[in-house]
């Protein structure tokens, strides 16, 4: 594996040796003394985030540090990104300057595709860490690393994904990756909030949450965004949170083993209720802390081996 | 190996080295040294803890723990310690996949580390292995349990309990077979062999 | 000046073979195994097509303002290589053309450079910011002669601004070319609204949004008597449109044009999120491309117009948000017309001619262009290899941009010698001034 650019990309086996990797990264690193493994010493890896994202772009740098490589960040705010320097350029600058890995996050969709076009020749890979509204796969990986270790084996499984799917990259790559492994995805949303064609996307369609909630084993809940309303996606934040929230009444529809996830941050009051967010049936600390594992397992995997 | 002859494929020399019942014999032989050497069940000995080295070195740990259990009564926490992440190789072949590294409850601080695998050769496994365990914790000391020692060391590395030894030539191979993970009990000499 | 003879052409691809004389301008004979005279410059085309010189209604020569992109006398070496011999230029330069200052200065340039004729299109409104109207008349009267009014790039929203343009026009034998696309339904839109760009994340452009802008218009042209022209129909439900449109009372005023990407290319284009694709409107669904070939074919869209939209390197080779909308199309178009429409039978030669030359000159108002092949025309001629076929490569198109989708792909037929006024501008892939 060269890069790691969208969920789509992975097969079963593929995604499984992520997850499985991760799952012993993990337990490796339990109770030690020195949390690092000197396997990636001698990369460098770099960290491109043109959107303000420090969770994310923190975690990659613990994945990588925790791997014993090199990390470096470069925000688009103080660099030469700020002073109109081409993607392209900064990209074959970083390169040229000794990263094996860049890890790009961008408002463009398909910025992480085009990195990995111009990059092809310099033998550096590529991780997307979200780009526009198209896909996030590390985050797909953690959360199903999550309901995996929440619920067992995913096969069969039913899923909710609720929320903002026409503007999120995170229910882009989660639809990709769970159905890849073996999960019925049930997308819930609000006409207006589905991207066209979503029905082929071999899904599930709704447009009531309370319908759905009784029969799955997991709701992943999307962030909302303000503006949306200006957009005229759905009238006010009390009517999205009305149709659209995880409340605590839609909390006792769920069956008991159900899961919630949230891939943050959150707006509490509107897509799930701040007592929901605390409950222990809420997996969204755990998704933070799988994540580090997940990243240090997409590192080993593109830079560990030969190159 | 080098290849003996091009075109069709020849097939491998194998030699039994040690049946399923030696290889029991030899375990059970290890375990007596093992008690005898750390003196297992003398009072106020400090804990032991036995770390198998997957694949196979798993398999066996549990093996000796379970005759170590049967001579002596003492039950010797065991576990296992993965090295693929402190390999020295990793960049010579695609990723490979982890195996598990599980320890005992308690850890290794201040313990007798015994790491037990099937065959010590170069001694970069067992290398590997010391970087690892320095990670995870300080053992009081670590020794080393092998079933089979075929000779050719590439560091300063030696073994505490020896199955058995086997000088071998570098074309040859040793193949330690474990019923856990090959569904039969055996060690066998590989020699030449092409395709 | 020279006599030319052009040796073994079949004009409009029917009949025999026959010779043409071109004298001072104009075809002074038509026949067989015609002899040349002393001062007789002989041009063997055997095998070839003749036709009439093509005719832009749709370019950007992007000059004043961007001559870093492309000039008028880079643009013009393309338009001549692609076959044409008058183009007509799109008013959104830098400065706008929205006064007789910047089309005279583009009229007289293109006649300096005099590879093809370059008539200068004038902007509907000051600045195209839709607002108010710009000096129609003015430009009208200049020595440029300004026919074609329009605001592309950027559409006349407003239904009263649209309206009173095209009633204003009426008075100077004009007609307002609409780029249709209602703003407020393509904010942020980076590709056709369909499921294609949905999966890849790109922020959808609906066909209703051109849809509906060309419905209005048609209304509001047919009550005021106006002519008008659509520019770049990119979807089905616009041909649907158009014939509803034309079969109506004052709706023989009505015309519409069609680019070459989009009688071929489709939004299946987007994978891979290479900007070459991005364009305004943007590449549609395998339905469209079909509907706008049968549309070309039976008139419901008059013709062919390039959209020739140069852009700089550091315009494209970015990620897809960043990328500017537009393709290169003069010295394309012709081959991708023969694939798109001749290879599979929708067009004859004679349709060719139509849609690339006699329509877009009649659309124009080109006394001089678009002519029969016919003794006493002016001899504005496009001479075509119906057979050979040719490589795309953006770095060798005369052009000093280098934006086209077709990098790399292998085309039919070439345009082998380009005749303006009696005169060879363009012959064997080399510009002849």
């Amino acid at each position: 594996m060269r890069h790691l650019l969208s969920a789509a990309d992975l097969d079963r086996d593929a995604a499984t040796a992520l997850l499985d990797t991760a799952d012993e990264l993990k337990a490796t690193l339990l109770g030690r003394e020195v949390r690092k493994l000197p396997t990636l010493r001698g990369r460098t890896v770099i960290t491109m985030f043109y959107e303000n994202s420090t969770r994310t772009r923190v975690s990659f740098e613990i994945a990588g540090k925790w791997m014993s490589a090199d990390v470096i960040n470069v925000s688009a705010g103080g660099s030469s990104v700020g002073k109109g320097e081409s993607l392209r350029d900064t990209a074959l600058t970083l390169a040229a300057a000794g990263a094996d890995c860049v890890i790009i996050r961008h408002p463009a969709s398909g910025a992480a595709d085009r990195l990995a076009g111009w990059l092809d020749s310099r033998g550096t890979s590529v991780v997307n860490a979200g780009d526009g509204t198209h896909e996030h796969p590390t985050q797909a990986l953690l959360d199903a690393a999550t309901l995996r270790e929440r619920l067992g084996t995913l096969d069969g499984r039913r899923i909710a994904i609720v929320g903002d799917v026409l503007h999120s990259r995170v229910a882009r790559s989660n639809v990709h990756l769970l159905r890849t492994l073996g999960v019925d995805v049930v997308l819930v949303a609000p006409p207006t909030l589905l991207p066209v064609g979503v029905r082929d996307w071999g899904v599930t369609v709704s447009h009531e949450l309370d319908a759905e909630l009784p029969a799955v084993d997991a709701v992943m809940l999307l962030r909302v965004q303000a503006e949306r309303m200006h957009g005229n996606f759905f009238p006010t934040a009390r009517e999205y949170s009305i149709g659209y929230g995880l409340s605590e009444p839609r909390l006792a529809l769920l069956p008991e083993h159900a899961v919630v996830l949230h891939p943050g941050p959150m707006l509490r009051g509107m897509e799930i209720a701040s007592t929901v967010a605390d409950s222990p049936r809420a997996a969204i600390t755990d998704q933070v802390h799988n994540g580090v594992h997940m990243r240090m397992s997409v590192l080993y995997h593109l830079l560990a081996g030969e190159s | 190996m080098a290849p003996r002859n091009r075109g069709a494929a020849e097939p491998a020399e194998e030699r039994e080295l040690l049946s399923a019942g030696d290889v029991a014999r030899t375990i059970a032989r290890m375990a007596h040294q093992v008690i005898e050497k750390i003196a297992l069940d003398a009072p106020g000995v400090p804990p032991v803890v036995l770390l198998g080295i997957p694949r196979r070195g798993a398999p066996l740990a549990r093996r000796l723990a379970d005759r170590i259990l049967e001579f002596s009564g003492v039950t010797v926490p065991t576990g296992t310690l993965d090295i693929t992440l402190y390999r020295d190789d990793l960049r010579r072949q695609p990723p490979r996949p982890l195996e598990s590294t599980r320890l005992p409850d308690g850890g290794i601080d201040d313990r007798v580390v015994v790491l037990v695998d099937d065959v010590l050769y170069s001694g970069r496994t067992i290398g590997a292995a010391l970087d690892a365990l320095h990670d995870h914790g300080r053992p009081r000391a670590v020794q080393l349990a092998v079933l089979v020692d075929r000779g050719h060391r590439e560091l300063p590395i030696r073994a505490d309990y020896v199955g058995k030894n086997v000088p071998t030539s570098r074309a040859e191979e040793v193949a330690v077979l474990v019923a856990e993970v090959d569904g039969v009990d055996g060690v066998v000499l590989r020699r030449g062999g092409t395709g | 000046m020279t006599t030319l003879l052009v040796r073994g052409v079949r004009p409009y691809g029917v009949g025999d073979p026959v010779d043409l004389r071109i004298a001072d301008t104009v075809i002074t004979e038509i026949g067989p195994g015609l002899k040349a005279g002393s001062d007789t410059e002989v041009i063997e085309a055997a095998g070839q097509v003749a036709l009439p010189g093509f005719v832009d209604l749709h370019t950007h020569l992007r000059e004043p303002g961007r001559e870093d992109a492309e000039t008028i006398a880079t643009g013009s070496a393309a338009a001549a290589l692609g076959g044409y011999t008058a183009v007509f230029a799109m008013a959104n330069t830098d400065p706008v053309a929205d006064n007789p200052v910047v089309v005279e200065h583009v009229w007289r340039r293109g006649r300096e450079v005099g590879l093809v004729d370059v008539h200068p299109v004038g902007a509907v409104t000051v600045g195209l910011a839709g607002e108010r109207l710009a000096e129609l008349g003015a430009m009208a009267r200049s020595a440029a002669g300004v026919r074609v009014f329009s605001d592309d790039g950027k559409c006349v929203a407003d239904p009263l601004v649209m309206r009173r343009a095209l009633e204003y026009t009426t008075a100077l034998d004009g007609v307002v070319a609409q780029h249709a696309e209602e703003p407020k339904l393509t904010v942020g839109a980076q590709a056709h609204d369909g499921a294609r760009a949905a999966r890849l994340g790109l922020a959808g452009w609906p066909a209703a949004a051109e849809e509906a802008i060309v419905a209005r218009d048609c209304l509001l042209a047919a009550e005021v008597g106006a002519r008008l022209h659509i520019c770049h129909v990119s979807t089905a439900g616009t041909a649907d449109l158009l014939r509803w449109a034309k079969n109506r009372p004052g709706g023989d005023g009505i015309s519409a044009e069609v680019t070459p990407h989009h009688l071929l290319l489709t939004d299946e284009r987007l994978a891979g999120y290479d900007p070459a694709n991005k364009v305004n409107p943007p590449l549609r669904t395998e339905a469209d491309v079909a509907a706008l070939r049968v549309a070309l074919a039976d008139g419901a869209i008059d013709c062919v117009a390039t959209d020739h939209a140069p852009h700089a390197p550091q315009d494209k080779d970015c990620e897809w948000a960043a990328a500017r909308p537009g393709m290169l199309g003069l010295q394309t178009a012709l081959s991708v017309v023969v694939l798109a429409m001749v290879r599979t039978e929708l067009l004859d030669w004679r349709g060719v001619a139509r849609v690339l030359s006699e329509r877009p000159a009649d659309i124009g108002g080109l006394s001089d262009q678009g002519r029969p092949i016919a003794v006493g025309e002016p001899a504005n001629l496009a001479l075509v290899d119906p057979d050979a076929t040719w490589t795309v490569r953006g770095a060798d198109l005369a052009s000093i941009s280098a934006n086209t989708p077709y990098e790399g792909m292998v085309l039919p037929a070439t345009v082998v010698t380009t005749i303006s006024r009696g005169r060879i501008t363009a012959h064997d892939g080399r510009i002849r001034r």
